[in-house]
């Protein structure tokens, strides 16, 4: 019951994004790539959503441009 | 816990919580000079352990300054050469939390000073990892720095916040890895044991947040009695709760718990 309340809400969070007006957001590209994982076999399921968010570079940035972070890797040069 | 009420501690005294350790955190806002960590310190070293020993609750802590605040260098350099007045302190454990916050330059500059500091007095180290999309790249740089300094034993240097993507390197390294259970970000109770049952039980342990945003201190028994519906052994709850906390933060003869 847990996991199909919290499926539906992921189903109603995108048909809610549908239905917005306005720029899109980037972090919506990461999230639908982020769902395909779903599909796939194993057990690293949960391993591979959290990397399809997250920022594959390896060196350091330059300057910390604030404090938060957003929830998807924005891409270089964002 | 300098931002909960006592009601807080009195919840935890009830939950079966003999002791817990604070690490020194981001206030919400940059503070503004050394002597405004000064008095945080005293705070964390004088007044919140009379605060928890009303409730029966042992309260320790970690000193340093937040990875958030990293990108004044200057500032940074003031605060950690004031941490070794504060070390001697009876429920001082260690340096942290430190770590990364954006990966950037200066902070993984100031975090290589809190090592070199923590390798000076032989402390412990109490490691933050960055937020959400920051979180794979820091643990990993992190983990660089850490191993290019050989005075570090892993044994003694717990990384928190470690989610599925993170603690299988961090673990790989020799460290300690800690599970930060929140109601949104980080880790929920269900994954925390999900990573038990992966991964096993050594060199894991759970820690709730009890900070200014949304956070529940009462976490880690709620995700103890979620791994008892589960089925799982008493002992084995036992050692994720306590004794792996216990065995971790024992290596610093200050922490006592019976």
């Amino acid at each position: 019951m847990d996991a199909r309340h919290k499926l539906i809400d992921i189903a109603a969070f995108l048909d809610r994004v549908e239905r917005a007006e306005g720029d899109s957001d980037f972090r919506m590209d990461a999230f639908r790539d982020a769902i395909k994982h779903l599909e796939d076999g194993g057990n690293d399921r949960a391993k591979d959503v959290l990397m399809a968010f997250s920022d594959p570079t390896p060196e350091p940035i330059a300057v910390a441009p604030g404090k938060g972070a957003c929830g998807a890797w924005p891409g270089e040069g964002a | 816990m300098v931002s909960r009420t006592t009601d807080d501690y009195a919840d935890l005294a009830t939950s079966g919580c003999v002791a817990l350790c604070e690490p020194a955190f981001w206030a919400g806002f940059d503070r503004g000079s050394v002597e405004g960590f000064r008095d945080y310190f005293r705070q964390l070293t004088e007044y919140e352990p009379r605060r928890a020993a009303n409730y029966g609750i042992k309260h320790y802590t970690w000193l340093c300054i937040n990875p958030k605040e990293s990108e004044d260098t200057a500032l940074a350099a003031d605060v950690i050469s004031i941490i070794p007045e504060f070390m001697d302190c009876p429920n001082v454990l260690g340096i942290g939390e430190i770590g990364l916050n954006k990966n950037s330059r200066n902070e993984l500059k100031v975090l290589e000073q809190h090592v070199d500091l923590a390798a000076q007095h032989d402390q412990l180290i109490l490691v933050h990892t960055p937020h959400l999309e920051d979180k794979h790249k820091g643990t990993r740089l992190i983990l660089d720095v850490i191993k290019n300094d050989s005075r570090i034993n892993p044994e003694r240097v717990m990384i928190d916040h470690v989610e599925e993507h993170t603690i299988g390197m961090v673990l790989d390294a020799g460290h300690w890895g800690g599970m930060t259970l929140y109601p949104e970000s980080k880790c929920s109770p269900a994954r925390a044991i999900d990573m038990i049952e992966q991964f096993g039980s050594e060199r894991l342990w759970w820690d709730a947040a009890c900070d200014w945003g949304p956070s529940v201190p009462l976490a880690v028994p709620r995700t103890a009695c979620e791994m008892r519906r589960r089925g799982h052994a008493e002992t084995l709850i036992e050692k994720v709760i306590f004794e792996n906390p216990k065995q971790f933060l024992s290596q610093c003869n200050r922490f006592q718990v019976d």
